[in-house]
């Protein structure tokens, strides 16, 4: 673990260096590379801050017994109505969902509904769908949702299963 | 932006029930933020690269081979490897859609773009772990195959 981390440090600092470097040289792919950079890192501080503090409230307001109801092993098929719902309205994509399906988990939320809700934020978001079918048509997006979701729904169940017979349990930050 | 607003409207109401536990909620936040951030730091190296080595230009000039099922297959490619936002990656599928480019090498690039994340991998893996990463994606890839052979069928573009 350890020495992991000393090559990760070292692998950011080299990259950051890199950047630096370019932009003061004017090194064109360098500073290529710097601009995604800072145009990504500027999306995803418009959405990870709001997203993690919502997260925290989350954690401290609603209860366990709540999220089990509705997200857990009795929900049934309401748990992947709420998980396809919640995702919805979902912001900016997986890596925004990645973070909530966990709290959703840590608080009894069952794996076949976390990967439910995981595949419908990356196909379901409402701003993205429309969007969507502004550019490609209506008939395209109603097409794509109503193959992929029943398909998203039958491989989390699968893969839930799987990860439940093998008594998988989430441990976040390894 | 709306998100700060309804986040900061949270911490307003929160606040006013309790301000213990909007303190413990921001605390939480911060350090679910910290635990995360290495992780989303290689992903914005990632992708800076990526878009660096494969800009839009690229990818739209691939789409459009002659034969759809390559066509596919690139596209599947591309949308795998890559992250684009989507106010990005529909007006280009729309320009795509104009130039000729078949409904099926859209769906199978928007689909693997939108469920299949190789660049959203160490954020998902810090989380999930490695195994349902791998399952997880190969799953979303299969699913986008399909989505690409209905859409196909649907357009009249397989038969």
């Amino acid at each position: 673990m350890k020495r992991n981390d000393i090559i990760k440090i070292a692998g950011i600092s080299g990259y950051v260096l890199f950047l630096i470097v370019s932009l003061l040289l004017g090194f064109g792919p360098g500073e290529k590379i710097a601009h995604n950079s800072a145009s990504f890192s500027a999306e995803m501080l418009k959405l990870l801050p709001g997203a993690f503090i919502l997260i925290g409230l989350f954690e401290v307001w609603v209860k366990r017994e709540t999220i089990e109801r509705h997200f857990g092993e009795e929900s049934g098929a309401r748990g992947y109505l709420w998980a396809i719902l919640l995702s919805g309205t979902t912001l900016g994509g997986l890596y925004v969902g990645f973070p909530v399906a966990y709290s959703l988990y840590s608080k009894g939320a069952k794996l076949s509904v976390i990967f439910t809700y995981i595949g419908a934020v990356a196909i379901c978001r409402v701003p993205m769908t429309i969007f969507e079918a502004s550019f490609l048509g209506v008939k395209f997006t109603a097409i794509r949702l109503l193959v992929s979701i029943p398909l998203v729904i039958v491989t989390s169940m699968l893969l839930g299963d799987y990860l439940t017979r093998r008594n998988y349990r989430i441990i976040a930050g390894k | 932006m709306y998100l700060y607003i309804v986040a900061g409207l949270a911490l307003f109401v929160s606040l006013i029930f309790s301000r213990e536990k909007t303190l413990r909620a921001v605390k939480i936040a911060a350090r679910r933020f910290m635990m995360i951030l290495p992780a989303f730091l290689t992903m914005i190296i990632l992708v800076s690269i990526i878009l660096f080595l494969i800009p839009d230009k690229v990818i739209s000039n691939y789409l459009g081979a002659d034969n759809k099922f390559t066509g596919v297959a690139i596209a599947s490619f591309f949308g795998s490897i890559t992250l684009l936002p989507g106010f990005i990656a529909f007006p280009l599928a729309g320009i795509l859609l104009d130039k000729g480019v078949a409904y099926m090498v859209l769906a199978a690039f928007t689909t693997t773009l939108m469920m299949v994340g190789i660049l959203t991998a160490p954020v998902e893996k810090a989380y999930f772990g490695i195994r349902v990463t791998v399952i997880r994606n190969v799953m979303s890839l299969f699913i986008a195959l399909v989505v690409t052979v209905v859409i196909g069928l649907a357009f009249g573009e397989i038969f």
